[in-house]
């Protein structure tokens, strides 16, 4: 049984090269796949942030009630840049989940959604997003997305009940703000509540501005995309970097701001402790999970500028559901999109998280009994011109490096005047990654 | 300088029948080693080449687009990455002086004879075993300038401790000692070897010639023990030139970018999504890394003699 030596060194190349193929692609997924009662198992992926753990499962639990066909199972991934990044990389080797859940505006434009998702825009619920939310989960005319969740605002929340014991009145310009926060200093509480453990909460000084920035200048955001608007040359776009050091420098903030968490300022939020605290709105719903008996306690406010007469609020479209092109059940992922993106989507996101903010779907409407955060919300709403696009909406540039930047303004470690220069770089690496023209 | 003696003609006396096999024809034929080939072909050259490659393209995972050295250019005009530079240097220099002086006082003090030695070896050498990242998510709630083990301690007996990790003085300070705390165990183990390879004679005869403690530690330890110094020195340098688990998961380079190293400032750079810059990056790294062993290695071990 002897072989050729030729013949024999082939068969061995052959098993050679077999089990090195098995070994390299070894960790590649199954894909799609059949539960043991013959139903389509879909897999949601979400942030692990713990209002939106709560929508994702509210939403699976009522789709997988409302029908015998599907079982969606949620999973979750880290949220900021780090979430980022498993997106992209999970997208880039066909390894997303069947549907996922992730931001809107110029996150969403940096995924390739052209390359990488399934197209909604034919689809019967298509018609159900709202006008105001299809330019933002679009390229090109396209539908990629659809809402979940509330629209929400990057504000300054506070303690009414503070304000009530201090006498104070909600602040329409900063020197007020200011004023405000002078008082509650010497009453002993914290005035202003950082939390730079959680990088990402830094930001809202300058991104939740941006309302007073459009208003010296309705076409900031166009100009910023061009290359001919800059934060550190634009006295009005500096401002929100002027405000965390002038924090720092006048001791507004709490001691532990720099180890404190998101978890952590909203608990000192929620007792009182501290009054104010730059912010998404978004974050209150878990305050009124856990600390029911401050859930009326808690007020928002648009963060000041100089107009006396106040300023807009700076929203947020909610994030977008999307379904990868290289899911091998597309058709079942639809079903669950069609499912929440209609009344009954945003029914179970109420039943869930409770009311955040405004729905982008079309009949949704909000219950009377709203939390009274949101009760602040809804007049700017329904103002003519009371809110304001985030600059992540209007344009598709948002510098990755902005935390890091805005930490270290506000822990006093630079001025806000280099924090802008520094942001203005780190703005033009990402128009050039993303190859715009004219940078 | 010394010899190590005994290993030599050990090592004599076990190659000889080996080296008479290997006149004959070897058993392995050229297809034995054409799958290690192809594994380290396909899992270390093709890497290595596809990383100097795309260090010269914007790569956006998606796609790549050519821009030639754009990467590298952009590379050293980073703000941070001076700081970043500068913060390396000290980690390395810090974390291996560090291990370096207690890792030969514990291997000195652990080859006396003292009680329950061999439990204090393990003990020492117990940091080494534990993940990285457990040490430092630990050591970031122990360091916690409020609710913290470390600052409640030294409040009862009347010290104020600093803010350990939020402080922009003390954050990378403080991340080098949690790695001395961590890696001295294997110093102190290189060293333990090092010592208990010192022939007895040495000792004895400096006993006959009434040398105390501190003479045999200066005159014999020291010098003998200097392969051992050469090892801790260059393993532990490397280690920190491209430390990065345990300050990203203490300080993620903060606050600010005040404790960013190389390491991290590429992470940073990767996870924005600029692929072709955090790959420019990390050649960078290998030749500073090489720049800086290389020569290093070449000093420390010129005097050796085998």
């Amino acid at each position: 049984m002897l072989l050729h030596g030729k013949r024999r060194t082939a068969i061995a190349l052959t098993a050679s090269i077999g089990a090195l193929a098995l070994v390299l692609t070894g960790c590649s997924n199954s894909g799609g796949s059949t539960t043991a009662d013959g139903k389509v198992a879909l897999s949601f992926l979400t942030d692990n942030a713990p209002a939106n753990v709560s929508l994702a499962e509210g939403l699976a639990k009522d789709f997988n009630a409302s029908q015998d066909k599907i079982t969606v199972k949620v999973e979750t991934r880290p949220g900021g840049s780090d979430g980022d990044n498993i997106i992209k990389t999970r997208l880039a080797t066909g390894e997303m989940t069947d549907i996922f859940l992730y931001n809107s505006g110029s996150l969403f434009q940096a995924i390739a959604p052209e390359k990488n998702l399934v197209d909604f825009t034919n689809e019967s619920f298509a018609d159900n997003v709202m006008d105001s939310m299809k330019p933002v989960v679009s390229v090109k005319d396209k539908l990629y997305g659809v809402p979940v969740g509330g629209a929400f605002a990057g504000a300054i929340l506070y303690n009414k009940k503070v304000y009530k014991d201090l006498g104070l009145t909600v602040p329409l310009t900063w020197d007020q703000y200011n004023a405000n926060n002078d008082k509650i200093k010497a009453a002993g509480k914290t005035a202003i509540i950082q939390t730079y453990k959680d990088t990402w909460t830094s930001q809202l000084d300058v991104l939740g501005d941006f309302a007073n920035v459009l208003a010296s200048d309705p076409d900031w955001a166009t100009k910023y995309t061009e290359n001919k608007a800059k934060y550190a040359t634009d006295p009005v776009a500096m401002a929100g970097f002027e405000h965390l050091q002038e924090g720092f420098d006048k001791g507004y903030y709490n001691k532990d701001f720099g180890s404190a968490t998101n978890t952590d300022g909203l608990r000192i939020l929620a007792t009182g402790e501290g009054v104010h605290y730059p912010m998404l709105t978004s974050a209150a719903a878990s305050i009124i999970a856990d600390y029911p008996d401050a859930a009326q306690d808690i007020g928002v406010f648009a963060t000041p500028g100089d107009d006396p007469a106040g300023s807009a609020l700076t929203t947020w479209f909610p994030n977008g559901l999307y379904v990868p092109a290289a899911s091998k059940n597309v058709d079942a992922a639809k079903e669950f999109i069609a499912f929440a993106a209609s009344t009954k989507g945003c029914d179970s996101e109420t039943k869930a998280i409770g009311v955040t903010g405004p729905y982008l779907i079309k009949g949704c409407d909000l219950p009377a009994d709203v939390p009274a955060y949101v009760g602040d919300l809804l007049p700017y709403f329904n103002k003519d011109g009371g809110t304001q696009p985030a600059l992540e909406f209007l344009s598709p540039i948002k510098g990755p490096s902005l935390e890091q930047i805005t930490v270290a303004v506000g822990s006093g470690i630079t001025s806000a005047a280099e924090g802008a220069k520094q942001y203005d770089a780190d703005v033009k690496k990402q128009a050039q990654q993303l190859g715009l023209s004219g940078w | 300088m010394a010899t190590i003696a005994p290993t030599k003609p050990l090592t004599g006396r076990r190659s000889a029948p080996l080296l008479k096999r290997k006149k004959m024809k070897s058993p392995y034929s050229f297809w034995f080693y054409l799958v290690p080939a192809i594994l380290y072909a396909v899992l270390f050259l093709v890497p290595t080449f596809a990383s100097f490659f795309f260090s010269l393209t914007r790569w956006t995972i998606f796609d790549a687009t050519f821009i030639g050295f754009g990467n590298f250019v952009q590379f050293f005009q980073e703000p941070n990455l001076v700081q970043g530079l500068v913060n390396t240097f000290i980690y390395a220099t810090v974390t291996s002086a560090l291990k370096v002086v207690l890792g030969m006082l514990l291997g000195v003090l652990l080859t006396s004879q003292i009680i329950a030695r061999g439990y204090l070896r393990s003990v020492v050498f117990f940091p080494v075993l534990v993940s990285t990242i457990g040490v430092g998510i630990t050591f970031a709630v122990l360091m916690n300038p409020t609710k913290g083990l470390i600052n409640e301690a030294l409040a009862t007996i009347g010290i104020q401790g600093p803010a350990w990790l939020t402080d922009p003085a003390w954050a990378l300070l403080s991340v080098a000692l949690v790695d001395v705390w961590k890696g001295v165990g294997l110093a102190t183990v290189i060293y333990i070897a090092g010592i208990v390879s010192i022939p007895t004679e040495y000792f004895e005869a400096a006993k006959v010639d009434g040398a105390g403690a501190w003479k045999n530690f200066t005159q014999i330890i020291l010098p003998l023990a200097r392969p051992a110094t050469v090892t801790v020195i260059i393993l532990s340098l490397i280690g920190g030139l491209r430390s990065f688990d345990l300050i990203w998961s203490m300080t993620r380079g903060g606050p600010g970018f005040t404790s960013d190293v190389i390491a991290s400032v590429i992470y940073k750079q990767y996870q924005a999504g600029f692929y072709g810059l955090s790959t420019a990056g990390n050649v960078i790294l290998f030749l500073i890394v090489t720049l800086i062993i290389l020569p290093l290695s070449a000093f420390l071990n010129r005097k050796e003699v085998y």
